[in-house]
């Protein structure tokens, strides 16, 4: 059990490392790009920027989620 | 990190730790965090317009990952979360419409102050005497498994089944939860959380998701996933509202949802460990805390 705990909160640290290395980067590239379109569209066209806006988030959550599923089943996998 | 939309400088990794704590509370509770979220937003800046629909949006991202996750434990009723939605948006605009009165009769941060210690007190108050009387009658049930086991058992059963027991066609049958109850019913249940939601703003899991417990008697895992399922359409709406207003910075609510994202699976993976009673009895301080900033707001007149 011990082993197994400290196996799965290894895992987890590793995941973390990998995800915050992909954030920076997601922050770097999308949201600079993304920051001046959205603003504009902010100011101009208020209801399509409140339909981006809940379809970016509901994208970026799907995405997540999968990356970091698929990290910790690849970080498992490995560590068996 | 500047943010163009409301004109914020903002540390990012501010924003994904306040998002990671609000994700593990969300996915384990089954609350948006409103009351964590709002004040942390205002603490950098925010202006307080910005931060409850910023907070929204952010929400409703951190929501998705949980309820992916929850309904992988099969802790997600559909069909309750979809009659429940219509409820709460119609809770939420009468609400939002009181609000309105109070203000126009010039005492609404009084009122909706009072009004909100009382309602978080009693909530923590009921809560700590029926899980502690649960705990305490029964040997504690094993946790739930994601295949099965969500039954749950409470000290205000006898409560829950006389509601439950009310023929008021038509009658909804819940297979996943396994409860069959009246329509009114749930969408009294979910009006009186989207009247919260609009009055005291949020999206009033505190109140939902006892609700849920106590009067439906869904049993407390699938409570906290449906009632975030349930969250996603109401934070939808309240966040293309606000967006609409010009009241959501969509850049601050995507940093803080990359905190969230990794707090909200943490969180939901969390509840498969623990029986509901002791879920319940966990939830005990987020009304307390929410009841604390008020209390802080009214005594010192400045507002988190």
């Amino acid at each position: 059990m011990k082993k197994e705990a400290a196996q799965t909160l290894r895992a987890f640290v590793v995941e973390l490392v990998i995800y915050a290395v992909l954030v920076v980067a997601y922050f770097f590239l999308v949201l600079h790009f993304l920051g001046e379109g959205l603003q504009q569209l902010e100011k101009n066209h208020r209801y399509a920027y409140a339909g981006i806006a809940i379809l970016l988030m509901i994208g970026q959550a799907v995405l997540l989620q999968n990356v970091t599923t698929f990290l910790l089943r690849l970080i498992r996998g490995r560590a068996e | 990190m500047f943010f163009p939309i409301s004109g914020a400088h903002v540390s990012p990794i501010y924003l994904i730790v306040v998002g990671f704590v609000i994700g593990i509370l969300g996915g384990f509770f089954g609350v948006g965090g409103s009351f964590i979220a709002g004040p942390a937003l205002r603490a950098v800046g925010l202006d307080w317009n910005f931060a409850v629909g910023t907070d929204l949006a952010h929400i409703v991202g951190k929501s998705v990952v949980a309820v992916r996750q929850h309904r992988a434990f099969g802790n997600v009723d559909l069909r309750l979360g979809f009659i429940m939605a219509f409820g709460t948006i119609g809770g939420a605009e009468i609400g939002a419409q009181l609000i309105q009165m109070l203000k126009r009769a010039g005492n609404v941060n009084l009122v909706v102050s009072i009004v909100s210690i009382a309602v978080y007190v009693s909530i923590s108050t009921f809560m700590i005497w029926e899980s502690g009387k649960t705990l305490a009658a029964k040997k504690p049930m094993p946790p739930a498994t994601a295949k099965g086991n969500k039954k749950d058992h409470s000290a205000f059963m006898h409560v829950t089944r006389a509601i439950q027991r009310l023929k008021l066609p038509p009658m909804i049958e819940l297979p996943t939860s396994g409860v069959t109850i009246s329509l009114w019913i749930i969408l009294l249940v979910a009006f009186i959380g989207g009247l919260f939601s609009g009055f005291l703003g949020g999206g009033a899991g505190y109140i939902r998701m006892p609700s849920m417990v106590y009067v439906l008697g869904i049993p407390t895992h699938l409570a906290v996933g449906t009632d975030l399922f349930e969250i996603i359409i109401s934070a939808s709406y309240g966040t293309f509202s606000h967006a609409v207003k010009g009241n959501v910075d969509i850049l601050i609510a995507l940093v803080m949802h990359t905190g969230a994202a990794i707090g909200a699976q943490i969180g939901a993976i969390s509840t498969q460990y623990f029986a509901g009673p002791k879920i319940r009895l966990a939830f005990v301080p987020l009304p307390l805390i929410g009841a604390a900033i008020v209390i802080y707001t009214l005594v010192t007149g400045h507002k988190l």
